[in-house]
């Protein structure tokens, strides 16, 4: 009768490994796979895919969401969400607009500074009122708009073309490399997101603060149980979502050339896609920067291939959504270990 | 005593005016396995607890290797060397052994987190626990033994000289156990003193050296394990002296009203759930009681809920008037005619916002519906039938559940299922927690049920009631059925001795039930 | 043992108890009257009939939704997907018109109601967290809809569909008799049904309802099947009104006015209550804000930040006291 339960038993846990292996795959490669099939087909299929300008092209119009994205894993990561960050981007924009007369480097931080200070306010009411981030987010995003639509009297801000400092951020290369024909230039919104990346990399693996990022979305109650700060991660993640979400902004700004109040509309369900389509586990505890590096361009290559498609551009939302679900279904039906 | 690691003496803990501990006393000798033992609300958690740092005491004083501490949070008692390992192992399946055992203290090279150190570390805590266990690897790909033993290296890493093991095998396996012993064996050989709270008698007699004894939060007796049977044991937990056991007439049970020659009813076949339930059989006859009796964790309530298929079972199969059922959601046990009052009248019995009247009909809607409307008149018809046939006190039918009494609330959840006109109930403690009037009440009621050809199975951890009120007691132990008691067995005296030991009373159980 | 002690405390405490209980509603209620005075006092013409009608036509859309919402939240879930529900049955009205409008609308109607289905199909069996369900589709229903549309405003000359929008039955909008025969269907299920009593014992306590025999995974895929019908429904009257179906911006953040609506109104957001009247008196508490911005000249952007802060302070009084 032991001899039973215990095969059974045992069986049942080779099964359980086998499937987390599988799941692990799926979940840490398959993004990276369909991206690389992705681009072999459209290399094949349109002719000026592999173009540098092409390439260039999603990477620079993806670097700003790319960097939205960066904050919305962390914070996702900690089993949270994070829906203020469209109308953060819309505020910075309009705050750096501003002051873009200021200097760059002013209109930079200051702008930088109000988005984390309400990132601030985001995690401080969700750590300590405990209420719902997704409420809580959602009441900061309307604020936020508000306060954008308020700062400008509703319209646009305009920038200096003049201002060439500030309009570097968002559309100046750094440096151009020529081998033989080929001319390879890096935009400096790329390189802010690639900076970025590997600066959130290196937090997420190799400090306490990112370790615990992780530890929160796997299992609040025993994180709390283990001694950890629950509050300060959570007041760091949202802070940090709050703070890439304004350096999107400023970047967007400076590329329109203008601080519009009504930009970054929709971001925050681009950047959940994003990240939740490059592996990062919903539920948090699981998950990476690379993983949301894949989202974006994923996304971003699907979006690519539907101009080039000569389809309606609409045809990208009802796909984004519909791999959007299906990724959720699949982790669910993966991770159903979790009870 | 010299070599007393922890002392804890007139531990008091209330929680919103009811007294979970009452001047509990508790002392821990190093190298030694003391289990701690009681039944249902005796306060074993909350001592853990507060043993551990997770609760504040309100009175009372706590030694650390005579030193007296004062624990104010789970990461206080750590430094102080006390460690509590939860029955739901509580750590972070995503990450790594090793960061499962150094969350929130990583070692760490100018800021930077310490990889190598963290996992060369690791090893060595796992090693010196006999572990075979790579601290790279992703927690959720061990087996929850394994799991259990990392959260015990994660206690020992803290050089815990206390560990706490709150129901560590209650999801191993036999041979999983076995690695548990081992570990306990070692860390009891380096001195450190381990508080195992278990429902499994093998288990204490296997592994431990002294056991405490609690009893609605009280004290009630510290015992060497070598020189205590196991009938005393038993004895001592449900607050039974040995001699007193033959006791009668605390209940409102008549046994004379048990008929003697019953139609069957219901009959459960060989349940099968993992470890919880091993091929049980139970048997209930129209106008027939049967009480279940057993521990907590026995598989009385496993049992319950597999006929009533709140749980799904891996085989098995029930019958209720000679017809096989096929249950796999309540609903369809519901629509047979079978019904269960829950153990647990707060997560799985009352709604706590609806109202008296809409907690009493919810099981009886879709009789009470036409074309889905509820009617007014048959629904006012039995709340008000019900509130007066159960004496329910509330201030009107419109008065929210849960601002009921206990007692109250019981009767509501009983007339929900009532009302319905079941063939088989289900009982489930029906008197627990519950003021003794209110008790009788109950008590009557299910005496007045059966005798109107009800069948009643009654789970109790309250032998009175099942010695005065079943007419055949069957008795659960570890999963399995110890024995079933009839006719003049029925004693407190033989249901104890069948919880405590099983073994050669299993042996007639299982014999009566074939010859039947 | 925790029992005896609620009994002695129920005693002294039942008033206040009845009072906290009712605080949402009643506050809600409050808050709305107090508006109203304000506004009598400082803003002139806001009473004027067609000023008040304006209002009720105004939120007509919004309550619909947000009656659909309120169900689903009583359960314990959220549908963010709405307003993409409303794009979706505004772009097969329009472009389904030709084949009479009885078929447009029931087509409409229809691919709501599978939308809506389809949420709490997946929510009810998969086991996965409503809010990113309901996300999913807000993204991939809007895009649907833009590609029924091809991406481009589908006008029509309609007067027997337009009636839906623009009429009139005797001084009340069409739009706003649709609004207040939904408000007294809702109230009617959720007082006298079994079906209501459904969806809050599973917002309640889902184990325990379970138990009773309550076909909890059934009740859920109700309750977004007709979010999303009354969604379809907002989506017509709205598409009607205008004249045409605009499948980028109807909806849009409905979800987040209907949600407002909702909590203001006293339907906390942890489920197991449903006031259909809390969320008419929410949804208008939001709506004469907006209104009376509007006429006092203050910018509309002060607006958006009022309405936020009040619904962080709804839900922070509604969240659950214990800790």
């Amino acid at each position: 009768m032991s001899d039973a339960t215990l095969t059974a038993d045992s069986i049942d846990t080779q099964a359980g490994v086998r499937r987390a292996c599988v799941a692990s795959f799926i979940q840490k490669q398959g993004a990276l796979i369909v991206l690389v099939l992705l681009c072999v087909v459209a290399a094949f299929r349109y002719d000026n895919f592999l173009t540098e300008a092409n390439l260039q092209n999603i990477l620079r119009q993806n670097s700003m969401l790319a960097l939205v994205a960066l904050g919305m894993t962390f914070v996702i990561l900690t089993g949270g969400i994070d829906l203020s960050v469209g109308s953060f981007v819309a505020l910075a924009g309009v705050i750096a607009a501003n002051l873009a007369g200021q200097g760059t480097i002013v209109a930079l931080l200051a702008a930088v500074a109000a988005t984390t200070a309400l990132g601030l306010v985001n995690g401080a009411v969700i750590s300590k009122a405990r209420i719902q981030p997704f409420v809580v987010t959602l009441a900061m995003m309307i604020a936020a708009r508000g306060l954008a639509l308020i700062a400008t009297g509703e319209t646009a801000v305009r920038v200096n073309s003049l201002n060439q400092g500030f309009t570097w951020l968002g559309r100046g290369t750094i440096f151009e490399l020529s081998v033989g024909s080929i001319n390879i230039e890096l935009y400096v919104p790329v390189l802010i997101a690639l900076i970025a990346y590997l600066i959130g990399w290196f937090v997420l693996n190799h400090t306490r603060f990112g370790r615990h990022t992780f530890a929160l979305g796997d299992n609040e109650e025993a994180a709390r149980l283990m001694g950890l700060n629950v509050g300060r991660v959570t007041l760091g993640v949202y802070a940090l979502s709050g703070a890439l979400a304004g350096l999107a902004g400023v970047i967007l700004a400076s590329r329109l050339g203008a601080g519009q109040p009504t930009e970054g509309v929709g971001w925050e369900l681009d950047a959940i896609a994003a990240v939740v389509v490059g592996g990062t586990l919903l539920t948090g505890g699981k998950g990476g920067v690379g993983a949301t590096i894949i989202g974006v361009l994923l996304l971003g290559v699907i979006l690519n291939m539907i101009k080039a498609e000569g389809l309606s551009s609409w045809w990208q939302l009802v796909l984004r959504g519909a791999f959007l679900l299906a990724v959720v279904v699949v982790q669910n039906r993966l991770n159903s270990r979790k009870k | 005593m010299n070599d007393e690691l922890l002392r804890m003496t007139g531990i008091t803990k209330r929680f919103a005016g009811v007294t979970a501990l009452d001047s509990v006393d508790f002392a821990l000798r190093a190298g030694e396995c003391h289990s701690l033992v009681g039944e249902n609300g005796a306060g074993k958690s909350t001592l853990i607890k507060v043993m551990s740092g997770a609760y504040t005491r309100d009175a009372g004083e706590i030694f650390v290797e005579g030193k007296s501490v004062n624990f104010r949070s789970p990461e206080d008692a750590q430094s102080a060397g006390v460690v509590a390992v939860y029955q739901e192992v509580n750590l972070l399946l995503f990450r790594t052994v090793a960061e499962n055992i150094y969350l929130g203290r990583e070692p760490r090279r100018f800021g930077m987190i310490d990889w190598k150190r963290m996992n060369a570390d690791a090893k060595a805590i796992l090693d010196r626990l006999g572990l075979d266990i790579n601290p790279r690897a992703t927690l959720g790909t061990l087996n929850i033994a394994l799991r259990q033993m990392v959260a015990i290296a994660r206690g020992v890493s803290f050089n815990a000289k206390v560990v706490v093991l709150d129901e560590p095998t209650s999801s191993l396996t036999d041979r999983e156990v076995g690695i548990l012993y081992d570990v306990i064996r070692r860390l009891k050989a380096e001195g450190v003193g381990i508080v195992y709270i278990s429902h499994r008698f093998d288990e204490l007699y296997a592994v431990c050296d002294r056991v405490t004894v609690l009893r609605d939060g009280k004290y009630v007796a510290t015992r060497d394990l070598k020189d205590l049977d196991r009938l005393d044991l038993v004895c001592l937990m449900l607050g039974k002296q040995r001699e007193e056991l033959e006791r009668k007439g605390a209940t409102a049970f008549d046994h004379s009203a048990a008929p003697v020659e019953v139609e069957p009813l219901m009959s459960a076949t060989n349940l099968k759930r993992g470890r919880h339930l091993n091929n049980v059989s139970v048997e209930v006859g129209r106008g027939e009681i049967v009480g279940m009796a057993g521990l907590l964790g026995s598989g009385r309530t496993e049992t319950a809920r597999a006929i009533f298929g709140a749980d799904n079972i891996e085989s098995g199969s029930i019958e209720l008037e000679g017809k096989r059922l096929k249950i796999s959601e309540p609903n369809n046990a519901i629509d047979a005619g079978i019904a269960f009052l829950s153990e647990d009248r707060k997560a799985e019995g009352i709604i706590p916002e609806l109202s008296v009247r809409e907690n009493l009909t919810l099981a009886a809607l879709p009789a009470l519906t036409n074309m889905g409307v509820v009617s007014r008149a048959k629904q006012t018809e039995i709340v008000n039938n019900f509130m007066q046939r159960l004496g329910i006190k509330a201030s009107s039918s419109e008065q929210k559940i849960r601002e009921l009494s206990g007692g109250n609330q019981q009767k509501v959840l009983l007339a929900r299922w009532l009302c319905k006109n079941p063939k088989f109930l289900i009982l489930d403690e029906p008197t627990r927690g519950i003021d003794i009037g209110a008790k009788g009440e109950i008590q009557n009621l299910i005496n007045e049920l059966a005798a109107q050809g009800l069948g009643v199975l009654m789970i109790s951890s309250e032998l009175e009631e099942l010695v005065e009120g079943s007419s055949r007691v069957v008795v659960m132990r570890d999963g399995t059925r110890a024995a079933e008691l009839r006719g003049n067995q029925i004693s407190q005296a033989n249901i104890i001795h069948a919880m405590a030991h099983g073994e050669e009373k299993q042996e007639s159980g299982v014999r009566s039930q074939e010859s039947e | 043992m925790q029992a005896t002690t609620t009994i002695k405390r129920t005693n002294t405490s039942t008033i206040r108890q009845r009072i906290s209980d009712a605080a949402p509603t009643y506050g809600a209620l409050a808050a709305l009257v107090l508006l109203l005075v304000f506004n009598s006092l400082f803003t002139t013409n806001f009473f004027a009939a067609n000023n008040v009608i304006n209002i009720l036509l105004q939120v007509a859309t919004t309550v619909l939704v947000a009656i659909g919402m309120t169900l689903v939240i009583a359960t314990r879930g959220i549908d963010l997907s709405v307003g993409s529900v409303m794009a979706i049955a505004s772009a097969i009205a329009a472009t389904q018109l030709p084949r009479g409008v009885g078929v447009a609308m029931l087509l409409a109607l229809l691919a709501a109601l599978m939308v809506g289905t389809f949420n709490g199909w997946l929510i009810s069996t998969f086991d996965i967290q409503p809010i990113i369900v309901t996300l999913a589709l807000l993204i991939t229903g809007r895009g649907i809809a833009q590609v029924i549309n091809n991406g481009q405003l589908v006008s029509f000359a309609n007067p027997t569909f337009e009636y839906f929008g623009k009429g009139y039955i005797g001084f009340i909008p069409v739009p706003v008799v649709v609004m207040l025969l939904v408000v007294a269907a809702a109230i009617f299920v959720m007082r006298m049904t079994a079906f209501g009593r459904y969806i809050v014992a599973t917002g309640g306590n889902e184990a325990a309802a379970r138990l009773a025999g309550v076909r909890t995974n059934r009740t859920k895929i109700a309750v977004y099947a007709i979010s999303g019908m009354l969604a379809g429904l907002a989506g017509l009257i709205q598409t009607a009104r205008i004249g045409a179906s605009d499948a980028g911006t109807i909806g849009q953040y409905i979800e987040l006015d209907a949600i407002a609506a909702v909590v203001v109104g006293g339907t906390p957001l942890t489920g197991g209550r449903a006031t259909i009247i809390g969320t008419l008196i929410g949804a208008l508490i939001m709506a004469v804000i907006t209104t009376s911005f509007n006429m006092l000249n203050y910018p509309y952007s002060w607006s958006l930040v009022l309405k936020a802060a009040i619904i962080l302070v709804a839900v922070y009084i509604q969240r659950p006291k214990v800790a």
